[in-house]
């Protein structure tokens, strides 16, 4: 019996162990990418290590620090513009007794339900008539609706998870409407509302397809540098870069429950 | 609740919907018209749907397969993992998975994309790994960046959405049954397909679905991990645009892309209407 107990935490460790190389085994070689000088075949390790690529990503008047700081206002502009939309539309469709609600919330899983690409290409057709190629209204107004069914969905739960009684009672002491909803459902609602503001603007930071559209030729944001650098076979730089965008998506994948509440998470798209 | 308010509410909405109008359903239109449009003649046609298929039919049918297959080994992987999760039996074992399986879930596909390139090239890490463990020899190592990378890429980045999702509806079902049935001697593989898989079925469709559609529209990693001949459907509208401006025979690869979700839409929406149906 205790042999196989043992055999079977042997197994259970090995499984884990292989299930953890396939996890970090990719990152841990990207890591190594970015403090390498020199690494080619067949050594297995970088021949020398060093920081040089770093100091060639962050200085000043790199294509990395261009690149970082377009990304980083293209998704504040994006995270403004999907609140400015999602705000009202959560609140109508999470406090409000619509009809054909449901029906509005699948509406805004349409995004999601095609492949994007047909529509990336479009969009940037149509744009161009308007000239909004390669402006970051052009990249701001694309990264928002892919983002949309996020923030409305998010904003829709985050409401309708505000306790009706607490409005009422409100209410019945006389405050008007808009003072309910600016001291009462607002407050209550803003951290779910928060919450899609962060994952809008990872949306907005991670976006590829869209920003290669419309972005070109003036735009470019951190993973179309990533995309370009790799492309020519410059793997430090592309892991460097690659690093900076995994940051900000491993942190809210680890904090993404603190954010989340269990109350706003259960009622997504209900 | 008055009239008033749902035209408050409405109104509300609009903005919104105006967005998603403008910036999709128009643009999806658009699309879809287009490919059926000779521009040149300003006439209605099939020849750009011929063109499309003539050049690039093979690359049609293995998108349709490294899609299919990497939907169907997230489907597996997930189920292996929640399964696991909801019940393992070692608290230490399940906590650790938890921690694990999520790291790449936020990760965007280009990221993803450039860590295979470096993780599955010939002189990557996994083949570093295997010489040294002495599982090949060095002749042995081949390059992974083909459609096994592309296929690879997508398991890595999207089991974990699938996962949570699946590990979500799992963790609120009734444990009694399964605890019953492992009592009457059910082994936790028979548990979890006959008992547990079946009532998270609905959950497990919609992420494998979302998963499906996200990777027909990914351009990045097809590009970074395999870009020679054949490729995915991607990499060619994207060609036809970005060198020959030729928006009809892209636009034709698009409607066929579109086509291909639509067909696994209908089979699920088909399949949920018969088990309403069904009488139980």
């Amino acid at each position: 019996m205790t042999a196989r107990l043992k055999s079977a935490a042997l197994l259970r460790g090995i499984v884990l162990g292989l299930f953890a190389f396939a996890i970090f085994g990719p990152i841990a070689n990207m890591l190594l990418w970015t403090v390498a000088e020199v690494w080619y075949y067949p050594h297995k390790l970088p021949i020398e290590w060093g920081f040089s690529f770093w100091e060639r990503v962050f200085r000043p008047q790199g294509n990395a620090r261009v690149s970082l700081i377009n990304s980083v206002i293209i998704a504040l502009l994006t995270v403004a513009a999907s609140l400015l939309v999602a705000v009202p539309a959560g609140f109508a469709l999470g406090r409000g007794r619509l009809p054909w609600r449901s029906l509005f919330l699948l509406l805004f899983l349409l995004p999601q339900a095609f492949p994007s690409l047909a529509v990336h290409m479009n969009i940037a057709r149509i744009f161009y008539g308007f000239g909004l190629n390669g402006t970051y209204t052009g990249v701001v107004l694309v990264h928002t609706i892919q983002g949309l069914v996020f923030s409305v969905w998010i904003s829709t739960a985050a409401f309708a998870a505000v306790d009706y009684e607490l409005e009422e009672a409100a209410r019945n002491l006389g405050a008007s409407p808009f003072h309910v909803f600016r001291t009462i459902t607002f407050p209550l609602a803003l951290p779910g509302i928060l919450a899609s503001a962060i994952f809008v603007f990872l949306i907005s930071l991670d976006e590829f397809t869209g920003t290669y559209f419309v972005g070109v030729p003036d735009i470019t944001t951190l993973p179309l540098l990533l995309f370009t650098a790799s492309m020519e076979g410059n793997y430090q730089i592309a892991s460097i870069t690659a690093l900076v965008l995994l940051v900000p998506s491993v942190a809210f994948m680890l904090a993404v429950e603190k954010f989340l509440k269990a109350d706003v998470l259960a009622r997504i798209g209900a | 609740m008055p009239a008033k308010s749902n035209m408050t509410g409405i109104a509300l909405m609009m903005p919104a919907l105006i967005a998603l109008c403008v910036l999709f359903i128009y643009p999806l239109g658009y699309s879809m018209l287009w490919a059926f449009r000779d521009e040149e003649r300003d006439a209605w046609t099939l020849a750009n749907f011929v063109k499309a298929l003539e050049f690039y039919s093979t690359d049609v049918l293995f998108t349709v397969l490294i899609v299919s297959v990497s939907t169907l080994l997230i489907g597996v992987c997930s189920i292996v993992i929640a399964g696991y999760l909801t019940l393992g039996e070692n608290r230490a074992a399940v906590n650790l998975l938890r921690w694990l399986y999520r790291w790449p879930l936020f990760i965007p596909f280009v990221v993803a994309g450039q860590l295979m390139r470096t993780f599955l090239a010939k002189n990557g890490m996994m083949n570093n790994i295997l010489v040294s463990g002495g599982i090949i020899e060095p002749l042995q190592a081949v390059s992974f960046l083909d459609w096994r990378g592309i296929v690879i890429t997508f398991v890595w980045k999207q089991t974990p959405f699938v996962t949570l999702l699946l590990a979500g509806a799992m963790a609120v079902l009734d444990r009694s049954t399964f605890e019953a049935a492992r009592n009457l001697g059910a082994g936790r593989v028979r548990v979890l397909i006959q008992i547990v898989v079946p009532q998270v079925s609905t959950t497990l469709m919609v992420g494998l679905i979302l998963s499906y559609v996200l990777m027909m529209s990914v351009l990045s990693v097809p590009l970074m991990i395999n870009a020679q001949s054949p490729t995915m459907m991607t990499v060619d509208m994207a060609w036809r645009i970005n060198s020959y401006g030729d928006y009809e025979v892209a636009n034709a690869l698009g409607f066929i892309s579109v086509a291909m979700t639509a067909v696994v839409a209908w089979f699920y929406l088909r399949q949920g209407i018969r088990q309403d149906g069904r009488p139980e």
